[in-house]
């Protein structure tokens, strides 16, 4: 035996699991979406999914090469930050806007920080929500979609969860328009961002997570769940003025939130009880946003505002120690 | 039905289809058998012979220091040739005596077994500590000691550890199918004892050939085989008892503290051999296998084998070693050659080669909850792992540290590949420390 051999201390097996493969199972569970947003808003969809995709990951190498960091595009993280900041910007987004997006995912939402496992909100989120401030025509306007090969020109539409948010507040009621059927809300046939429209093409790529125990089902079934019973109970209450749970859940980017941005390990908590207690503030944030806010959609400030708290979830919902029971009697 | 568990924990691929179909083989005595005085947790033996010395098979060649303690044998006849630090299982060079077999294997006068009925508690409990028994499950901790309750501690039931739920590991499997009446005989002894009515087997449902014959050796005995979930670390004395009773040890306590010894089946069977036979524990069956060993085998093993005898009775090594591990994958421990003796305490050898081992570079954590989600003792690893690298000692402890089994399912499980078990450990050893100054 000339050769050195390994010491080291136990385990000395390994899952095989890593970040960057966490990161890649993401992504192909977001390109269901990715392929319906092309093929309903068509090159302008494809072209945002390119700039963000690059550019995040551009921005990181620039970054950590400002900060004399090792380099770690390749394990995904920034790509996905990309992929996501697409999912949630309109089709008609100009360059300059994805690529400032991008910018500020990266860098003010993550390498400030410290870069990956850091981030106390989700980048992309961030960066949407600075968009939306800084660009409000451009983040609000949206295209209707027109999918390849039907000949139809983009024309500019209003989301659903905007066209009744208006409605609501023009006139106090619920056009009958917005009442379903919701096929084309499944499928993904109506205006909204890239990423948030196909609720079939969501629950594809969430239940690919969930089978490939990326995440876990504690933040979506909590999310999603309080949603429906927070949401349906105002509908109970006055169904003319108040949209019912099934409209909560396919329009807007519920779906999206609750199965790839709410469950960001990043910045979600560690603990199941945690997980299940901020898919409840998420739902609640969203519904109270949806019907009584100033914008008509609350997905990403819901996030992002328990993304501030889930440090404090963490210290609360710590798991009760092994032995730390009464003594039988 | 639902198999009985604890909750958290995993299992890795447990490739034990390897060597569980292979019977036990005896392993030819070795040209030189080294014998360590320290072969368990506790004060090692002390020297009782010498250099040049001609011992027999069974002979005391170390005494017991103390009562966490055991006496040391030789485990054949032959002469001393030198007593002197020799490699050990725990990295270091530990005195040893080393003996050069005269192939006669001459057992010592005056063994001799008494039947286990006619005794008292008392004087079986002799028996076993003369016979240097400890846990055999790899823990080594004396087996009198744990036999010998404080009165204020009352036992109610036996716990006998049968799951062997270390990957690649089968000799606890093969010892269970073909000495069955040597693993009953050593419970229905432990349990006299301890004087309790009631005993239970645990024993992972991958397993099923050993609970179909030990269920069916047990039934009227008083002895009840449970089949549990195969999940690591089923085997983990406290989360043995909770699948099997229900009942938590409280953090810090003991076994006792709920009315429960364990003991693992291969004690069960040597203790067994002590009673019954007068047979001092100077042989065990220990599992060598790993994609670096030509014929993975369960073999009888002489205490003090070096671990290359071993090898070259199971064929050779298969390609140059990277690593060599004593025990199981999930809590061995590295050796640094294969000078080293085995021991008590040694349940398997397994050898990796080169690209069998993962060595990834650790990145930041990226919060995925995955080592709360399997911890079985319910802390949160990623949170002590980081107090421990900064020196937080106080914030390490607050947050359950010392709670910590070092079964290592969170290591095993990190995508980030951060050794958190190593960093608890480390944080645990300056806790100790900190202790010890206040």
């Amino acid at each position: 035996m000339e050769k050195q051999l390994y010491l080291s201390s136990s385990p000395h097996i390994h899952s095989g699991e890593t970040t960057d493969k966490v990161m890649r199972a993401v992504i192909y569970a977001l390109l269901p979406a990715c392929a319906v947003a092309v093929y309903f808003f068509g090159l302008a969809a494809l072209g945002v999914l390119l700039i963000c995709t690059l550019g995040c990951v551009a921005a990181e190498a620039v970054c950590q090469r400002l900060m004399g960091k090792a380099p770690t595009t390749a394990d995904g993280s920034a790509a996905l930050t990309g992929i996501l900041l697409a999912l949630n910007l309109p089709s008609s987004s100009p360059w300059w806007m994805a690529l400032i997006g991008s910018a500020v995912a990266i860098a003010v939402g993550k390498q400030v920080y410290g870069g990956l496992g850091y981030n106390p909100f989700n980048p992309a989120l961030v960066a949407r929500v600075v968009l939306l401030i800084s660009f409000p025509v451009q983040m609000t306007t949206w295209t209707a979609p027109a999918p390849l090969g039907s000949g139809i020109d983009a024309v500019t539409s209003a989301t659903p969860l905007g066209e009744m948010k208006t409605a609501v507040m023009l006139t106090g009621q619920i056009p009958a328009a917005l009442q379903g059927p919701y096929g084309d809300y499944f499928t993904g046939n109506m205006a909204g961002s890239l990423g948030e429209v196909s609720a079939a093409a969501l629950l594809l790529g969430g239940f690919f997570l969930l089978a490939r125990r990326i995440i876990t089902w504690h933040i979506p079934v909590s999310y999603l769940g309080t949603v429906v019973v927070f949401g349906g109970l105002f509908w109970v209450l006055d169904p003319a003025r108040y949209p019912g749970p099934l409209f909560h859940l396919l329009t807007g980017g519920l779906l999206l939130g609750a199965f790839f941005m709410a469950t960001d390990m990043v910045t979600s908590p560690i603990t199941g009880r945690g997980m299940l207690l901020f898919g409840f503030g998420c739902g609640l944030i969203t519904v109270l946003i949806r019907l009584f806010g100033g914008y008509p959609e609350g997905v990403s400030f819901a996030i992002l505002l328990m993304n501030a708290v889930t440090p404090l979830i963490d210290r609360f919902t710590r798991p009760k120690k092994f032995g730390f029971v009464a003594p039988p009697g | 039905m639902k198999l009985k568990t604890f909750p958290g924990g995993l299992h890795p691929p447990d490739n034990k289809e390897w060597s569980a179909n292979k019977a036990i083989e005896t392993c030819p005595l070795p040209g030189e058998l080294v014998i360590p005085l320290a072969q368990h947790i506790g004060a090692p033996a002390e020297l009782c012979v010498a250099k040049g010395d001609h011992v027999k098979k069974g002979q005391v060649i170390g005494t017991a220091k103390g009562f966490v303690s055991v006496p040391v044998h030789s485990s054949t006849s032959g002469e001393v040739t030198a007593i002197e630090p020799r490699p050990h299982a725990s990295g270091r060079n530990l005195p040893a005596v080393v003996i050069r077999p005269d192939g006669e294997d001459t057992w010592v006068e005056g063994i001799s077994g008494a039947d286990p009925e006619t005794l008292s508690p008392d004087a079986i409990r002799e028996c076993i500590r003369a016979a240097g028994i400890v846990g055999m499950g790899g823990a080594t901790f004396p087996a009198h000691v744990k036999l010998t309750p404080p009165e204020n501690k009352p036992i109610h039931t036996l716990v006998i550890n049968g799951v062997e739920c270390e990957p690649y590991l089968t000799a606890d499997h093969r010892l269970m199918l073909e000495e069955t009446d040597r693993v009953l005989d050593g419970i229905v002894i432990l349990k006299r004892v301890l004087g309790v009515a009631r005993a239970q087997v645990g024993i992972e449902a991958n397993k099923p050939d050993a609970i179909e014959v030990m269920t069916k050796a047990c039934a009227g005995k008083g002895i009840e085989v449970v089949p549990l979930a195969v999940k690591y670390p089923q085997g983990a004395e406290k989360q043995l008892i909770l699948a099997l009773t229900g009942r938590e040890v409280p953090s810090g306590g003991l076994p006792m503290d709920v009315g429960v010894v364990v003991q693992n089946v291969g004690t069960a069977a040597a203790v067994s051999d002590a009673v019954r036979r007068g047979l001092p524990l100077i042989e065990r069956i220990a599992t060598v296998t790993g994609p670096g060993v030509t014929t993975p085998k369960n073999l009888r093993v002489r205490v003090g084998t070096p671990l290359t005898h071993l090898v070259e009775f199971c064929g050779g090594l298969k390609g140059d070693p990277a690593k060599i591990i004593m025990g199981g994958p999930m809590m061995g421990a590295t050796q640094l050659s294969l000078d080293v003796p085995a021991t008590r305490g040694t349940s398997g050898v397994l050898l990796f080669r080169e690209g069998e081992i993962p060595l990834r570079p650790e990145g930041p954590c990226i919060r995925c909850g995955r080592c709360v989600q399997v911890c079985p003792a319910h802390i949160m690893p990623t949170t002590i792992a980081a107090y421990a690298r900064l020196d937080l000692i106080a914030e390490a402890e607050e947050f359950g540290a010392m709670d910590c089994i070092e079964c290592g399912c969170c290591t095993y499980t990190c995508p980030a590949t951060l050794p958190l078990v190593q960093a608890i450990r480390y944080g645990k050893g300056a806790i100790l420390a900190k202790r010890r100054k206040v």
